[in-house]
């Protein structure tokens, strides 16, 4: 069965082998010190294009029981084959963190990254964090989001755009707000957008979108909306997770060995 | 041993019946290879799984009703496909198969086509006629088009779109940098529907360089342009101290002085500097160019150079005049003739000449160049292909630089050179040679750009839309870009438009920047006595936009023809602008538009009519919206703003006549009672933002 799936894979994902066969031959460095946690430094949760690399690298970070971080550590990344760590494996620097720049697989859904370090008694310790990959429907509603929605929807101001978010007196859903938005069927969201707030006896302040943009943009921006909720919404599809969990931990523990 | 094979053989083919029996068998069983083969092939294998994960799902019955075992194939003569990829992806149609993970199987994700028009290898590129994974994804002896990696897919929508797709971010991205970056000056890229794809930059002429700036300078800058400036288009052409020593030599020799270009503006540089720094906010310069901040952060668009070393590089005279009218040194920039003052000259050009890096020219120390090396500077300009790019006196432009990239997204992986440890596609070849042109010969003339990541994946991404198939389509699928326009106005008012470069920033009859609104049906729109007050001093009509319209200090006659021309010239042909009165609406009809602005369509989440209450700032402020619009616009604005302004957010509300004429007479109602541009100064929420 294994050996199956693992051909069915290669069949879904031919390119992919780019990176793999690129780490096959790099020795891992080996590791000077062992950490106790791996924590989240930046970089989680964002947003590529199937295939894409992600516009910030993902960074973690090594650290003690007290908190402090480990440099020296060695940290490895892996995921589905398909997703591309560069580096896929790296000692942490004198801060105790790593960077890794992160291409997503080449079909939309959510990514789970594990992270992996060894500690003292070199058993594994592990941190998964998401990335979400946005197909040619998401990418589209991103785009519509960004040019009618966001500019409400979106809390945050930049200096080239200011939010509308604090100006209005009934304050609207962003749209990771997963558990308020995943409890709306798409037929909700479809009434909402397409009639205005008042379709569900909401707000007036949404305008109905149902003359401005079309239904296939409107089906595009609940593809998005659905791709980004947190947490995850049913519809946005499966979470691709590593379930050969063994990844390449075991040649962690003795460095020298090639990565599979 | 000898003896065994003996009676082996003696038992095998001893006698001839034995021999014809045994020869039968052996023939028999060679028979069956081929349906064996056949029977153990990869897609039946994949078909038999499908069957198996469909058998136990809900659905079964309906998925196993579509299911067609067998090659399946779709064959399109017009595009030359014949595809049986679906003989092993058997769901791609099946709406419930969404949320497979496991592939072949998944449902394909909703795209604008139908996959029986497009098939599959259109866009994904594979063998399409393979019947094996191996020789239907990779390139192998016998095939070479290996399938097109994920990242680069919207390379396939760009084979038939030639312009901009709201869905397509990363192939438009990859095409305006085509034309940003200076690529298609050196490299010939001839489109589908013949034209050639146009430079969008405008690098300088440097036949009057030594008007603008010295040899250090441009020392400094040949050795590494983005040390002077990161946001510079000049791409590194690792130039030995020498060769840039030498070339800085012949600009200088080769440069002609430009008659007027310089000034000595008689007011001191020591003028108050909140004062100059205050003159550069009003004048929006900072639309256009951008300046590094103290935390590193570029502010400022990026029309124009980046000033934040700027005092580093050119001459005061030099400044002063491009600031009192750059047209004298270059009539075709995008910068505006602003009619500055002597004074306001002299305060810009101090504030700007401050801006200066001590470290930039520190370490440059030239001796006077000789013949020799002004020369060896002139050979090698012809060599690097400077005049590819920059207008330089005596040197022609080269023709055919560089190769030509019109088909390269079909260029056979055969006539590729790889470097080592690289895969043999041709996405990572055209990625690699844009990342580090150099690394594949020191010898090669490419020089490096400073590109990110993600630019180098959309420029890879455009290179591979132009490819054979892109050039054979049947014109029924080729979808052009919109033909840009020369559109020019005419006469004493088309030159004024010219001397303030409205075009670098409004777009009127298809031509022109997007910065600015679009003005082709401006005479319709706005008020006479407003337009004229507008030039005089431009006013913040959207309080959340960066990017504002400058006081050009027009003179009364200036303002006169501009106002005349955009008035009679720039009228929408379904608007007729005295239809409507510009007041005297009865007072019910105005208090029903109240209520409907402030309810029913609750336009307060966007506007600001009443500066005390609301406090919208998405669309432009109305607080004296009845000054400014003819009531004939706002009608027809509200009725259909996307007939007006294509691609406007402002949704359409399919109002009622009756509503959309209460709102006309309520917008009408809010005139100005003082000055028009008094309110919009105050409290403006991007300069809160620009503090912080």
């Amino acid at each position: 069965m294994n050996r199956y799936t693992s051909l069915l894979l290669l069949g879904v994902l031919p390119l992919n082998s780019a990176c793999s066969r690129k780490s096959e031959s790099v020795a891992l460095p080996a590791p000077t010190a062992f950490g106790a946690a791996i924590v989240e430094s930046s970089g989680g949760k964002q947003m590529a294009q199937t295939g894409g690399l992600l516009p910030q690298p993902l960074v973690v970070q090594v650290n003690d029981e007290q908190g402090a971080g480990v440099a020296g550590a060695l940290v490895g990344f892996s995921a589905v084959p398909g997703v591309i760590f560069d580096p896929a494996s790296a000692l942490t620097d004198s801060s105790g963190q790593v960077s890794t720049n992160v291409s997503l697989g080449g079909m939309a859904g959510r990514y789970q990254v594990t992270v992996t370090t060894l500690d003292k008694s070199h058993k594994t310790v592990e941190l998964k964090v998401e990335e979400i990959a946005l197909g040619y429907q998401q990418t589209l509603g991103r785009r519509l989001n960004d040019q009618y929605c966001d500019r409400c929807h979106n809390a945050e101001s930049t200096v080239e755009r200011v939010s509308n978010y604090d100006n209005l007196e009934i304050k609207p859903h962003p749209f990771t707000e997963g558990d308020t938005l995943n409890k709306m069927s798409d037929a909700d969201l479809t009434a909402i957008i397409t009639y205005g707030g008042p379709a569900l006896n909401k707000s007036s302040l949404m305008p109905p979108w149902g003359n401005t943009l079309s239904k296939a943009n409107i089906q595009a921006l609940i593809s998005y909306i659905r791709a980004v909720s947190d947490p995850p919404s049913r519809s946005s599809g499966p979470i691709y997770a590593n379930l050969h969990g063994e990844s390449h931990l075991h040649t962690l523990a003795s460095p020298g060995v090639t990565t599979p | 041993m000898k003896e065994k094979i003996r009676s082996l053989w003696q038992k095998l083919f001893g006698d001839s019946v034995r021999a014809f029996g045994v020869v039968s068998l052996i023939f028999l069983a060679s028979m069956a290879i081929a349906p064996a083969k056949n029977f153990f092939s990869e897609w039946r294998h994949y078909q038999h799984g499908y069957q198996r994960m469909v058998r136990n799902r809900s659905d079964a019955n309906t998925l196993q009703r579509h299911f067609r075992g067998g090659i399946q194939q779709i064959w399109l003569p017009e595009m030359g496909a014949v595809d049986r990829c679906t003989s092993c992806h058997v769901g791609l149609k099946e709406a419930s198969l969404s949320d497979v993970a496991l592939q072949p199987y998944r449902k394909h994700p909703v795209i604008p086509h139908n996959l029986d028009q497009f098939g599959c290898t259109v866009c994904h590129r594979g063998q399409g006629a393979a019947t094996t994974v191996a020789e239907a994804h990779n390139s192998t002896l016998a095939w070479e088009q290996p399938i097109l990696p994920a990242k680069y897919i919207e390379s396939s929508c760009g084979q038939c779109h030639g312009g901009p797709l709201l869905g397509t971010p990363q192939l438009n991205q990859g095409r305006s940098l085509l034309a940003r970056e200076g690529c298609v000056h050196c490299h010939t890229v001839k489109l589908p529907d013949g034209s050639l794809m146009k430079a969008t930059d405008d690098p300088p002429s440097l036949s009057h360089i030594a008007d603008k700036t010295t040899r250090e300078w441009i020392f400094a800058w040949l050795k590494d342009p983005q040390a002077y400036a990161t946001t510079a288009t000049m791409p590194n052409f690792k130039l030995s101290n020498d060769d840039a020593r030498d070339i800085s030599a012949f600009l200088i020799a080769n440069s002609a002085p430009v008659a007027g270009d310089t000034l000595s503006v008689p007011a001191t540089r020591s003028t108050d500097p909140a004062a100059a720094a205050s003159l550069y906010g009003e004048s929006f310069c900072a639309s256009c160019h951008a300046v590094q901040n103290a935390a590193g952060n570029m502010v400022g668009g990026n029309l124009g150079p980046e000033l934040t070393r700027i005092g580093s590089k050119v001459k005061p005279e030099w400044l002063q005049a491009w600031i009192r009218n750059p047209r004298a040194y270059d009539p075709g920039t995008a910068m505006p003739h602003y009619r500055f003052d002597d004074g306001q000259v002299a305060s810009l050009s101090g504030f700007l000449l401050a801006k200066t890096d001590s470290d930039l020219l520190s370490s440059v120390h030239l001796d006077p160049a000789t013949p020799e090396q002004v020369a060896h500077g002139k050979r090698l300009v012809s060599d690097y292909g400077c005049a590819s790019c920059h207008e330089i006196a005596g040197i022609k432009k080269p023709e055919n630089f560089a190769p030509e990239l019109s088909r390269i997204g079909s260029k056979p992986v055969t006539q590729l050179i790889f470097l080592a440890g690289m895969q043999h596609t041709l996405p990572d070849y055209i990625a690699g040679k844009i990342k580090q042109p150099r690394a594949f010969s020191p010898g090669l003339k490419m020089p490096q750009y400073t590109l990110t990541a993600s630019q180098i994946d959309a420029l890879t991404t455009a290179l591979l839309s132009l490819n054979d198939r892109s050039y054979a389509l049947p014109a029924s699928l080729s979808v052009p870009a919109p033909a840009e326009s020369d559109y020019q106005p005419d006469g004493k008012a088309g030159k004024l438009m010219t001397d303030l470069a409205c075009f670098s920033c409004h777009r009127i009859n298809g031509h022109g920047g997007d910065m600015a609104p679009d003005l082709t049906l401006e005479g319709s729109s706005v008020q006479r006595d407003w337009l004229v007050q507008f030039f005089k001093n431009p006013g913040t009509l959207r309080p959340a936009v960066i990017r504002r319209m400058p006081r050009f200090n027009l003179a009364d006659a200036e303002v006169k023809e501009l106002t005349d021309y955009i008035m009679t010239v720039y009228q929408s042909p379904t608007i007729d602008r005295d239809s409507m009165p510009l007041g005297g609406y009865p007072q019910g009809q105005v208090e029903l538009g109240k209520s409907l602005f402030y309810g029913k369509y609750s336009c307060q989440g966007c506007h600001i009519v009443d500066t005390k209450n609301d406090k919208g700032y998405i669309g432009p402020t109305l607080t004296h919206v009845g000054s400014r619009l003819t009531a004939a616009w706002i009608y027809q604005w509200m009725k259909d703003p996307q007939s007006l302004r294509p691609g406007t957010m402002e949704p359409d509300r399919a109002m009622s006549d009756e509503d959309a004429r209460a709102l006309t007479a309520f917008l009408m109602s809010q005139k100005v009672g003082g000055s028009v541009t008094k309110t919009a100064k105050t409290g403006s929420p991007r300069q809160e933002m620009a503090k912080k």
